[in-house]
């Protein structure tokens, strides 16, 4: 859910996009935000809709799934949800989840995500920020600075290992 | 590990990839990481591949890519493999013992795996001609 939340903005076509993961012990607090191309308040409803999609991406599908996801999955397990968006201006998605719900899914595999997110096609920088205190946790990554001491890409299997050899080290 | 170990471990690999890239001999394989493709273990599958990749000395080059859904949900997850001189291929219901054959036989042995090949994407999901 977060994967295709912050797929969305990159895209949006932001050039940069921040991803805060706010972990405590009963409770993830999780903010997109991104500075492509927002949407009106008329689409942002739309986009609420399963039903809806603007067919840029798809063009022959009926459905967009994203947005109607996280609202399902955070209404049904007492969690919660905020999208603020401008045209022009970009998105900012904020979620909550309740850890101590039995029915939200699992936090799973976040140096995993983060791997994900860092290697999507485009051109785009990326924060990421994730803390968990209980855990000893407080780290931060920035796309351009570890694509730059990668070489210049982040394509190759050769990259990809090393960088999710290095997230995986900042969880230790 | 700090950024500068990162850095060079990396310059370490980069002068053979470099090499490679301008030869052409560079290997593409493109996961599906759509909800579907996560849902049916697609992250396993990517991390099978990077595992091996570097296991058998081949990171200078293979070039890992991830894409959304193809539109082959029930045949989750699904791996392009784009090699020099071979058919690019879809295979499909790749876990991670079938990364391994892809692995061992496609990139390495440059053999199709007939069986697994699901073809093209799916009709719903190309550009209106």
């Amino acid at each position: 859910m977060i994967a295709d939340i912050t797929q969305n903005s990159v895209e949006a076509g932001a050039s940069h996009v921040t991803l805060e993961c706010i972990q405590f012990p009963d409770e993830f607090d999780v903010t997109v935000s991104d500075n492509g191309s927002g949407m009106s308040r008329e689409t942002l409803m739309k986009a609420e809709d399963p039903f809806y999609t603007d067919g840029k991406k798809h063009p022959n599908r009926k459905v967009g799934l994203g947005i109607p996801f996280l609202i399902q999955t955070a209404e049904e397990t007492d969690g919660s949800w905020d999208i603020a968006s401008e045209p022009g201006k970009g998105t900012t998605v904020a979620m909550k989840f309740n850890l101590a719900n039995i029915d939200t899914p699992p936090v799973g595999n976040l140096p995993d995500l983060f791997l994900e997110l860092m290697t999507l096609p485009g051109d785009y920088d990326m924060d990421i920020h994730r803390t968990d205190k209980a855990a000893g946790l407080d780290y931060r990554l920035n796309r351009n600075e570890l694509k730059d001491v990668l070489g210049g890409e982040l394509e190759s299997a050769a990259s990809q290992i090393l960088l999710k050899k290095f997230i995986e080290s900042q969880e230790a | 590990m700090t950024l500068e170990e990162l850095r060079k471990l990396r310059n370490q690999m980069k002068t053979e990839v470099e090499k490679r890239e301008t030869a052409g001999k560079t290997i593409q394989v493109i996961v599906g990481m759509g909800t579907c493709g996560i849902a049916s273990g697609a992250k396993e599958t990517f991390n099978t591949f990077l595992k091996l990749i570097d296991e058998k000395g081949l990171a200078d080059r293979v070039m890992l890519r991830q894409t959304g859904c193809m539109g082959l949900c029930a045949h989750e997850p699904t791996v392009e493999v784009i090699a020099p001189d071979m058919p690019r291929v879809i295979y499909g219901d790749v876990k991670a013992d079938v990364a391994k054959e892809i692995v061992e036989q496609h990139i390495i042995g440059k053999k199709l795996l007939d069986n697994l090949i699901i073809d093209k994407p799916a009709a719903d999901i190309m550009a209106k001609k």
